[in-house]
């Protein structure tokens, strides 16, 4: 019963903040919200650009690029020199030099992979200076990207599409920032730690145990890490660690903020674009995937663990217990996982690797979809774009027509470019699979033995690929293969589909609308909403299908066999 | 105009670093401790952090088996090793250190397919088996942070006859000690039911 109030409250929280924070979205990216404007007028001043700055889509890609670079650059310095800097009551030492790579790639790419325990290896000055920053930059890129993709269906003939650095820094101010700041004063008042002394020692004169509690400046990171769908926790446990993740109540405070941006993204769309119901068609495809990934994790969670059955306990009432905290539940994390594999989010609540064989597939297969249902923060929206173009462009092949969507021709340029941004994801995923398979290095990373060794690959590569960070945690990540290979899996399955998201907002900008007639393909109705499921599902489904096989499915089907 | 764009972009992320960093995680640690001081410090008491689940296997009982006269929390962190009298690993739920032991906080990561989680679930079954308790499934799984504080009214209710046995106090008073630590779903529907172990234990202590 409290399952079914949680996804009743969650659906209504989420259409609060779709129909408000979507039109709020709408007009802070169209200028129309000023009230940090003394605070914005000193930022262009200091980067020398403003909004009169307009860009084309080559320059904006530019700036974002090497912005990015930078980022990385100053990141990795950062890490590598952790030990000489301050806010680092632990003495940590230096990140080595492959796992620096690996992490800084990881936060600036908007993925939050750990390959590291935040707890044992990261200062406070790491933790603040370099990752939570990220955490906020790289979700501001990726909305921004988004919007210059609502701006080449929105405009007219232009040539540009926006400033790079007002979008992100009119994200950041009037989006991130304040949410974030109210959601973490929430989560501290539940029982997040927020403290700057470092770990804490204590005898427990009842059981003579002495504990040595690590702290830090945690809660406000867990706000904005949800926010941003990045998903990085300050902890080793990630969210299921209590001290980020105190109780049931910020449990589902993190489940809808990592949700409400993403959706509400299809508002801002429809109203950018002057028609809601264009918004609303893109909201569909996401709450239909979404409502059945849920249904078939926390189904499967709601069944007992083979092992633990095996065992000799029933848990029949309980679930699968393994690897779950007891505020939480077995449906709950169900819920919260299927949030942060369906977003590019990849926070834990629970240990994914002990998963029954389906929830494992749920996980897995959510972020195989290409992460659109409904995404993270800006990369969901464009990468459903560039499947809804690809679902015009079927359409018009079945009725012969040039396609159009919102009265833009889709034409070759723009089919490639949507067909590339579909398929670098597959590829990089599948390619890199199969390398770590085939190479010792590769084979040496797995906890588990048989199909969920192959799992625990695949998934790792599958969530990096995905930006999304989310972890079957059993594999060993910290080697150097998994870092490099890692860490060039998440910056192709980041720029190689915001370059060509990038180019296509360029090339929609440049057309003309055409006007609407009887023959046009209505690209706002059921049938729509039920062409690009069907093109979200052939392009993962098919892709996948064959490597899925090798893991969870046999994994499910071998009743009785342990490895 | 490379040469534009880098010194922007190294603007940007020095900017960037000072506001979205500094300023939010230290004004965010300003009006935490402000406002809720004890839950930004770790919710800390002398006997540990009600958010932090502690080892209670290795109590000393008199005349009694160790550890039979507390309630216990999940067999998180090392495991079925942490009730190991043998191996003398004492485990439980260790954050950094609990009896010089160092981890992390984390789950087992072992799969719903795994022979070592099979052993480890039978060797905890067998553990509680020795203490005269019927386990339910949180008491012989452990759980995602490795560090579960809590445990269900059911976890409570079966360590009675165990905790009576060891303590001489009737399991009609546990009973009652293990309703008034309960508390319910979080607004009515968030989460289930939970009793803190720390608090439970502190509550148990005051009644011996």
């Amino acid at each position: 019963m409290g399952f079914f109030w949680t996804i009743l409250v969650l659906i209504v929280l989420l259409g609060i903040t779709w129909r408000y924070l979507g039109a709020y979205m709408a007009a802070v990216f169209e200028g129309r919200v000023q009230f940090l404007a003394w605070v914005e007028r000193p930022f262009y001043r200091l980067l020398g650009t403003g909004e009169e700055h307009e860009q084309t889509w080559k320059r904006y890609a530019g700036s974002l690029v090497v912005f990015s670079a930078v980022s990385l650059a100053i990141g990795y310095l950062l890490l590598r020199i952790q030990g000489s800097l301050f806010l680092n009551p632990q003495h940590l030492g230096a990140v080595p030099p492959a796992l620096s790579f690996n992490t800084v790639v990881s936060f600036v790419t908007n993925t939050n992979w750990q390959n590291y325990g935040g707890e044992t290896t990261m200062s406070y000055f790491s933790q603040i200076g370099v990752l939570t920053v990220q955490q906020f930059v790289s979700a501001s890129v990726g909305i921004a990207v988004a919007i210059t993709l609502v701006r080449g269906f929105s405009r007219r003939n232009s040539p540009t599409i926006g400033n790079f650095w007002v979008d992100i820094t009119r994200c950041l101010l009037y989006i991130l920032l304040p949410i974030a700041f109210l959601a973490g004063i929430l989560i501290v008042g539940q029982g997040a730690v927020q403290t700057l002394a470092g770990p804490v020692t204590i005898h427990d004169p009842l059981n003579g145990v002495t504990q040595t509690i690590p702290r830090g400046p945690a809660g406000f990171m867990g706000a904005i890490m949800q926010l941003g769908t990045n998903g990085g926790g300050f902890f080793n446990a990630d969210l299921a660690h209590p001290f980020e993740n105190p109780t049931a109540l910020t449990n589902f405070l993190y489940i809808w903020l990592t949700l409400s941006i993403p959706f509400a993204l299809t508002y801002t769309f429809g109203k950018m674009v002057k028609s809601v119901r264009h918004g609303m068609a893109l909201a569909g495809v996401m709450v239909i995937i979404f409502g059945c990934w849920v249904t078939i994790t926390a189904y499967s969670e709601h069944q007992g663990n083979p092992a633990v059955v095996a065992a000799g306990v029933t848990q029949t009432n309980t679930g699968n217990t393994e690897g779950k905290e007891v505020r939480f539940g077995d449906t709950t994390s169900a819920l919260f996982n299927t949030s942060m594999t369906q977003t590019s989010d990849g926070a834990v609540d629970s240990a994914t690797d002990s998963y029954n064989p389906m929830g494992g597939f749920g996980a897995l297969t959510g972020m195989m979809l290409g992460e659109v249902t409904p995404g993270g923060v800006g990369s969901g929206l464009y990468t459903l774009l560039i499947y809804a173009i690809i679902a015009v462009f079927i359409g018009g092949l079945m009725i012969g027509r040039t396609p159009e969507y919102l009265g833009k021709k889709i034409q070759a340029r723009e089919v490639k470019l949507a067909g590339l941004g579909a398929l670098v994801m597959p590829l990089i995923v599948l390619v890199f699979t199969a390398i770590a398979v085939s190479v010792h290095s590769g084979r040496a990373g797995p906890l588990n033995a048989g199909p969920h060794g192959f799992s625990e690959i695949l998934y790792a590569l599958t969530s990096q690929g995905n930006n999304n960070g989310s972890a079957m945690a059993g594999l060993s990540g910290n080697s150097a293969f998994y870092n490099v290979v890692g860490g060039i899996d998440m910056l192709l399955g980041r720029f190689a589909i915001m370059i060509p998201a990038l180019g296509l907002a360029g090339a929609l900008a440049a057309k003309n609308v055409v006007p609407a007639s009887l023959g046009t393909f209505r690209t706002d109705n059921s049938m729509f909403v039920g062409m690009t499921i069907g093109v979200v599902l052939i392009i993962g489904g098919l892709t996948f299908f064959p490597a899925v096989s090798l893991g969870p499915i046999v994994e499910q089907l071998s009743h009785g066999r342990f490895f | 105009m490379i040469l534009a764009q880098l010194r922007r972009s190294a603007v940007a992320v020095v900017l960037f670093t000072l506001v979205f960093g500094f300023l939010y995680a230290l004004s965010g640690t300003g009006v935490a401790q402000l406002l809720f001081a004890h839950q930004a410090d770790g919710s800390l008491s002398a006997y540990g952090s009600t958010l932090i689940g502690q080892n209670w296997a290795t109590v000393r009982c008199p005349g009694h088996p160790l550890g039979s006269c507390v309630f216990h929390g999940r067999p998180d962190d090392t495991g079925p090793y942490a009730a190991n009298p043998k191996t003398h690993t004492p485990g439980g739920d260790n954050p950094l250190v609990a009896d010089g032991v160092k981890g992390e906080s984390g789950a087992t990561n072992l799969g719903p397919r795994s022979k070592t989680l099979l052993k480890d679930t039978r060797a905890l079954v067998a553990y509680w088996h020795a203490l005269g308790v019927d386990p339910t499934p949180d008491l012989v799984t452990t759980s995602g942070s490795g560090l579960d504080p809590d445990i269900t009214p059911e976890d409570a209710i079966v360590q009675i006859p165990m905790v009576a046995k060891a303590t001489g106090i009737s399991p009609a008073r546990l009973r009652g000690l293990i309703a008034k630590e309960t508390s319910g779903p979080q607004l009515g529907f968030l989460g289930s039911s939970t009793i803190d172990v720390l608090a439970l234990n502190e509550a148990l202590a005051k009644l011996r």
